[in-house]
């Protein structure tokens, strides 16, 4: 405190004003889903990632008090609505970070913007937060369904399996991923050959996977996440699918859920992702940093919100204020680039453009340990991983 | 070839066991539902938990004791049993002589309760567990591929539903049970131990909600939401088949996995509903549920 006080005024002493007299208080929230679905991927280790940012970006030193705090919205847009309204209002929250489930970060993003605050998306994918409802302070750092489509679609196409059948979660978030998907395959020459909508959430997959089967398709996609996915997959492996020649390939799965499957059942599935915590040294020492406080490896979610927030508060060391539009504004300038998610722009309409990556889930015999578990197929070029930017979305343009 | 509605024969057949395996986790769940009303009248919502337990129990007993399948598919439901016991003991004792709402609410209670803890400890994605080796693989029947494990299902869960039928319907023991609920007082009198019969009823109902949980695990993800997603849908089976009747339970549970099995092929996005839609119209008509005694 003491040291702060003295930083605080000699730096004062130096410039009235400027960039340098600083002594700015941060307040991060971190929102999102601690108890339901989302909670392995997002959930407290988002907060970790976010108080290791602080850390990182050796924040006190540079005079920002960072205070990170964190609530559950319950996948509920009602009321994660009502947790960013009072973290605005009341709390003097600066920034939200995460916000998985994409319903609650569209609530989110209008309800940041309206207060002219940051929202740095790491959870969630529609890739609406950046088309038809853009909003001028909305970053969306990791990935959306467009990314994973045509990751995950072009690879799969382009190594062979044309003929596409689709398993469709039946609400908006599995339609659109269908349909995103469906795209990329057409586009590289592929053909989609049935689909079966699936009341969500579902247990048994069994008997809309034998329909899938008897389709001739060389491709099933999973157009769902989370459990469903993960039921999906044990019982294609159970009922012989994949060991008959069809190929599963994953739209929306985390490597919590390859984990939760073990190699034994997903091997051989393809999926898309920003982030593996073994792709090199520092890739690996984070995520180690990260598994002291979490007994867990970190997902692209957690890897996003770290970078998202060093991003972001170098930004606010930049401008010398949290105010949204100039924040977001820089950050959109200026790109970023560290170890874990490499060469970052965020464009006009607030997309970061980073690489993705094609991954394999290893065989039990090539895996050598519990989260060994993928090995990298391709890199998917940032230019070509994301949709192309909407002109009424640039926020950049006078 | 004739076609049924445009769905080869083959195809149909093979949803059609696929039903019938699902029915078998709805017999072997709405049965101990049904023993647990029939003779205690308690409406034990904490029973999805409790399947959900059975499932973790099992992967516990490998990961920390490295017992597997086998002795788990006993030792699983015993601990479950056990556990039910002493949550008879401590808490649903003392309710027997209020309204069904207060055992209601109690177990819903409980099944919050067991399951925030769960996802407190072992997080939502849910664990891995393997099929034993000896049930690995499979059958082709020409119409479909059937996992060696599925059909297991069946087995386990026929033998298990009828014994315990045979049990309650046509042994002493059960016949001992059924007079307890008649008339606790009275069979008090004749020198049996009735709060002991109770309490192991209840303890075997519970115990049968573990047995499926452990058939569950190789098969679905084991997570702490399991229980909740299948509760509902068991519920809705013991409406129609008759709150209380053993039999009417079995049946129900099998008739639905059927029913659910054949709406996957004609009209999927109507798979999930089928059965709230068959609950409804039962209770317009029979009100007293398909195998249930008006009262």
């Amino acid at each position: 405190m003491l040291r702060k006080l003295a930083l605080g005024t000699a730096l004062g002493a130096l410039a009235a004003g400027g960039a340098l007299a600083q002594d700015i208080d941060v307040k991060l929230g971190v929102l999102n889903d601690r108890s339901g679905v989302y909670a392995d991927l997002s959930g407290e280790g988002s907060v970790v990632a976010a108080r290791m940012a602080v850390e990182d970006f050796k924040a006190a030193e540079k005079g920002l008090n960072v205070e990170v705090i964190s609530a559950d919205h319950q996948n509920k847009p009602d009321v994660g609505s009502n947790i960013a309204r009072q973290w605005y209002d009341q709390d003097g929250v600066d920034v939200i970070v995460d916000v998985p489930t994409s319903s609650v970060a569209l609530a989110v993003a209008q309800i940041t913007a309206d207060k002219n605050k940051i929202f740095l998306a790491s959870g969630p994918g529609s890739t609406e937060l950046t088309r038809e409802q853009c909003q001028p302070t909305t970053i969306h750092w990791t990935y959306d369904t467009a990314a994973l489509a045509n990751g995950t679609g072009k690879a799969v196409t382009d190594a062979g399996g044309e003929k596409w059948f689709f398993l469709t979660a039946d609400y908006a978030f599995g339609h659109s991923l269908e349909e995103n998907t469906a795209r990329v395959v057409k586009e590289n020459g592929g053909e989609v050959v049935g689909s079966v909508d699936v009341p969500f959430p579902a247990t048994d997959f069994s008997s809309f996977l034998l329909q899938a089967q008897s389709s001739g398709a060389d491709v099933i996609g999973l157009a769902n996440a989370g459990g469903d996915t993960i039921n999906a997959i044990k019982q294609a492996s159970e009922f012989g699918i994949t060991q008959a020649g069809q190929k599963l390939a994953g739209l929306l799965i985390f490597i919590n859920d390859i984990h939760a499957l073990g190699a034994q059942t997903a091997q051989g599935l393809q999926m898309t992702s920003a982030f593996y915590w073994d792709t090199n040294d520092a890739t690996r020492d984070w995520s180690a940093r990260f598994e002291e406080q979490m007994d867990k490896k970190p997902s692209m979610v957690h890897a996003g919100v770290y970078s998202a927030v060093m991003d972001f508060l170098a930004a606010v060391e930049a401008t010398g204020t949290t105010d949204g539009d100039q924040v977001a504004a820089w950050m959109k300038q200026n790109p970023y680039e560290d170890a874990l998610m490499g060469k970052v722009q965020v464009r006009g309409d607030g997309r970061a453009v980073h690489d993705m990556y094609l991954f394999e889930v290893k065989t039990p015999e090539e895996s050598e340990g519990e989260w060994d578990l993928l090995k990298q197929v391709s890199t998917i070029p940032g230019d070509q991983a994301f949709l192309p930017m909407l002109d009424e979305c640039d926020f950049t343009k006078e | 070839m004739f076609e049924l509605l445009g769905i080869p024969p083959q195809a149909l057949l093979g949803q059609l066991l696929l039903g019938l395996i699902n029915g078998s986790f709805y017999a072997v769940l709405s049965l101990g539902l049904a023993v647990i009303f029939g003779l205690l009248n308690i409406i034990n919502f904490a029973h999805g938990a409790l399947y959900m337990m059975g499932a973790f129990v099992a992967w516990m007993l490998l990961n920390y004791a490295g017992i597997g399948y086998w002795p788990a598919l006993i030792l699983a439901p015993l601990i479950v049993g056990v556990f039910g016991i002493v949550l008879e003991r401590l808490l649903l004792s003392r309710l027997y002589h209020l309204d069904h709402l207060y055992g209601l609410l109690l177990t819903f209670g409980l099944a919050l309760i067991i399951q925030g803890l769960f996802r407190n400890y072992y997080g939502i994605s849910g664990l891995p567990y393997r099929i034993p080796d000896a049930l690995a693989g499979g059958y082709n029947l020409g119409f479909m591929f059937l996992p060696k494990y599925r059909a297991w299902v069946v087995v386990a869960s026929l033998v298990v539903c009828f014994g315990t039928w045979f049990m309650i319907e046509k042994t002493r023991l059960g016949a001992y049970l059924r007079a307890a609920t008649e008339n606790p007082v009275l069979v008090g009198a004749f020198g049996v131990n009735v709060p002991l019969l109770i309490m192991l009823t209840y303890g075997f109902g519970v115990a049968l909600a573990g047995f499926a949980g452990v058939l569950a695990a190789p098969i679905y993800s084991v997570n702490p939401n399991m229980g909740a997603d299948l509760i509902i849908v068991v519920f809705a089976v013991v409406v129609i088949g008759g709150m209380g009747s053993i039999m009417g339970s079995i049946l129900t549970g099998y008739f639905l996995g059927l029913i659910e099995g054949l709406t996957r092929v004609f009209y999927p996005e109507g798979s999930a509903v089928v059965i709230f839609v068959i609950m409804a119209l039962v209770l317009l008509v029979k009100p007293e549920g398909l195998f249930g005694r008006a009262t």
